[in-house]
């Protein structure tokens, strides 16, 4: 900085186009924008609320209303629930990717984005990749929760990683799915009301909270092929200590279903958005 | 190729609708490499589908554009390399900081964690926030969002920089800086096109302009072009008394050699008048006929004007016209 016209600064910074690196790799790219999303976090910490109370919240309410009338016992029932309220939390939790994209892009911010010369999904990947530490800090936050209230699962603690790896994948694909609705519904409050829509039904008719065997015929059929169970049933045999090949392939297969069904349709509404 | 680059930007019959209603309606515009380029038109007009559709950013419906060479539907990739955009609403994260914002976008375009926080601090320095650096954008006053978010768009020198109304809304010193930063990227090789409501802004800075309406190009050229298409300047007569108007507008209509400007107001009078019109005589001949005048004013056309002259009506803000308001 030689001068102080302002003129000439400007002119100081411009770069020409020989020394213009390669722009980031789709991978990199993606890491970037999951940086931007950490750095959100660190600015605006309130936004960590839904991850920290509301896995308190739920796995309290659910042990103690349902413990002793469905299980017998608080302590028995603990086993059964917390791998399933595990998965809830996470599952509850992953409709928040919508709400912020959404919110992302009211905003320019996405005008930025789309006119940067790096792979176009990479905004959308980074987001779900950041959200997985969000993801993580609401599952760390349920299993010591979980522990404290009894739990123990037969597998130890490299079971509990292992279900914790196949919950996030889950989570991921399916956060492609609250990423297509927001780029579909244009205000935060009809996003909020089709999110629950199809919340609710995903995680209650599910086998989270009580064995299938008590529901009539036809909601087992649809618990069964719930992509929810599939998960939940995946976690709590790897965490009992015997996990079966068969349902873990099948919760990779759900996630693949998942992103290859809204991942490319997420990506069109994406190119599209005006 | 290398030798005699393509212009800027070619395109022929650009369209673009949204829900049936027509935004663009076959927009051609040639723009060639170096200076500054300007699209002026009232709000709702089409410059900004126009931009967004040309920096990639909306698919186009129909028609066809090259940008830098490019053509615009198979090789977005190619132009998102050489092209950026200042959007109209500050396309940054308003909850990082400036630095952070500036480092991100650094390493999107390829630069290493370690010289992107270099090329951000190198950038904030240049465009007056070192101080500001580590506050949040949304604190940021609209001026000092409008720098940063051109300099976001200067990480990698751009071929060729869209800038979306870029002082729409910033006070008269904001509004220099931004003017100033132009010029200096002018200098230094960049294209710029940008938008704009305010035909002293267009005047001062480009050096070809169209004008749009209704999502076409109504007139096309040079400040000088346009100026002679439109009159130089405006005389605005205010008289005491209303009913003086008919008497006064025909001794004026006589001497100016121009019709008056139709207006509701019952006290005033406008002209659109030529450089050499003698408008210097205006007060004393209305004053010798024994009219009182309140107010007299001598002034750059106004962009409603510009439209009169052109298309023979107000542009259609505030006209009352049964045509699509396309946005």
């Amino acid at each position: 900085m030689t001068t102080v016209q302002p003129r000439s600064e400007v002119s100081s910074v411009l770069r020409p186009a020989a020394e213009h690196p390669e722009p980031a790799s789709p991978l990199r790219a993606s890491l970037v924008y999951a940086k931007r999303a950490m750095l959100k976090i660190r600015h605006v910490p309130e936004q960590l609320f839904d991850v920290t109370v509301f896995p308190i919240m739920m796995t309290l309410m659910f042990t103690f209303l349902f413990g002793g009338a469905l299980a017998g016992s608080v302590d028995a029932y603990v086993q059964y629930l917390i791998p399933g309220i595990f998965a809830q939390t996470i599952i509850m939790i992953t409709m928040y990717t919508g709400l912020t994209l959404n919110k992302d892009i009211e905003k320019g911010i996405f005008d930025r984005f789309r006119s940067l010369p790096v792979w176009r999904p990479a905004p959308l990947v980074g987001a779900l990749l950041g959200d997985q530490v969000r993801y993580l800090l609401a599952g760390a936050i349920t299993m010591a929760l979980g522990f404290m209230l009894g739990f123990r699962p037969e597998g130890g603690l490299l079971s509990v990683l292992v279900a914790t790896v196949l919950l996030l994948v889950f989570a991921f694909a399916l956060s492609w799915m609250w990423t297509m609705i927001a780029l579909l519904v244009r205000t935060e409050q009809a996003l909020m009301g089709i999110s629950m829509f199809i919340l609710m039904p995903l995680v209650f008719a599910s086998n989270i909270f009580v064995d299938p065997a008590t529901m009539p015929r036809w909601l087992q059929g649809f618990v069964e092929v719930n992509p929810v169970s599939v998960v939940v049933t995946a976690m709590r045999d790897v965490m009992s200590g015997s996990p079966v090949a068969s349902d873990i392939l099948l919760v990779f297969v759900w996630s693949a279903i998942l992103v290859a069904g809204f991942g490319p349709i997420s990506m069109m509404l994406y190119n599209r958005k005006t | 190729m290398l030798d005699s680059p393509e212009p800027a930007v070619v395109a022929t019959g650009l369209r673009k609708a949204f829900g049936g209603k027509v935004a663009v309606a076959g927009v051609d515009l040639t723009i060639p490499r170096g200076g500054v380029f300007g699209i002026l038109g009232p709000n709702g007009a089409g410059k900004t589908t126009v931009i967004r559709m040309l920096a990639t950013l909306l698919p186009v419906d129909g028609g066809q554009a090259r940008v830098l060479g490019h053509d615009l539907r198979t090789a977005g990739g190619e132009i998102r390399r050489r092209v950026a955009l200042t959007g109209q609403f500050a396309s940054l994260d308003e909850d990082l900081t400036g630095r952070e914002n500036l480092t991100l976008i650094s390493q999107l375009f390829g630069y290493s964690a370690g010289e992107a926080r270099q090329r951000a601090r190198e950038l904030l320095a240049a465009f007056g926030l070192l101080d500001a650096a580590d506050r949040q954008v949304k604190k940021y006053s609209g001026g000092m969002r409008r720098r940063l978010d051109i300099a976001a768009s200067l990480v990698v020198t751009p071929e060729l920089l869209f800038l979306d109304e870029p002082t729409t809304g910033l006070d008269p010193r904001s509004r220099n800086q931004v003017w100033d930063i132009v010029r200096s990227l002018v200098s230094a090789g960049t294209t710029v096109l940008l938008t704009t409501q305010y035909l002293d802004e267009a005047d001062r800075l480009a050096d070809r302009i169209a004008v749009i309406d209704h999502g076409r190009v109504i007139a096309e050229g040079t400040s000088d072009e346009l100026k002679a298409l439109i009159g130089q300047g405006t005389v605005k007569v205010r008289l005491a008394d209303p009913a003086d108007r008919r008497r006064a507008a025909e001794l004026l209509t006589a001497l100016l050699d121009s019709e008056p400007l139709p207006r509701t107001d019952p006290v005033e009078i406008d002209f659109t008048v030529t450089g050499d019109a003698p408008v210097a005589e205006v007060l004393t001949r209305l004053e010798a006929a024994g009219f009182a005048v309140t107010a007299f004013s001598l002034g750059q056309p106004s962009l409603d004007e510009v439209f009169l002259a052109i298309t023979g009506e107000p542009s259609h803000e505030d006209a009352d016209d049964s045509r699509e308001d396309p946005e």
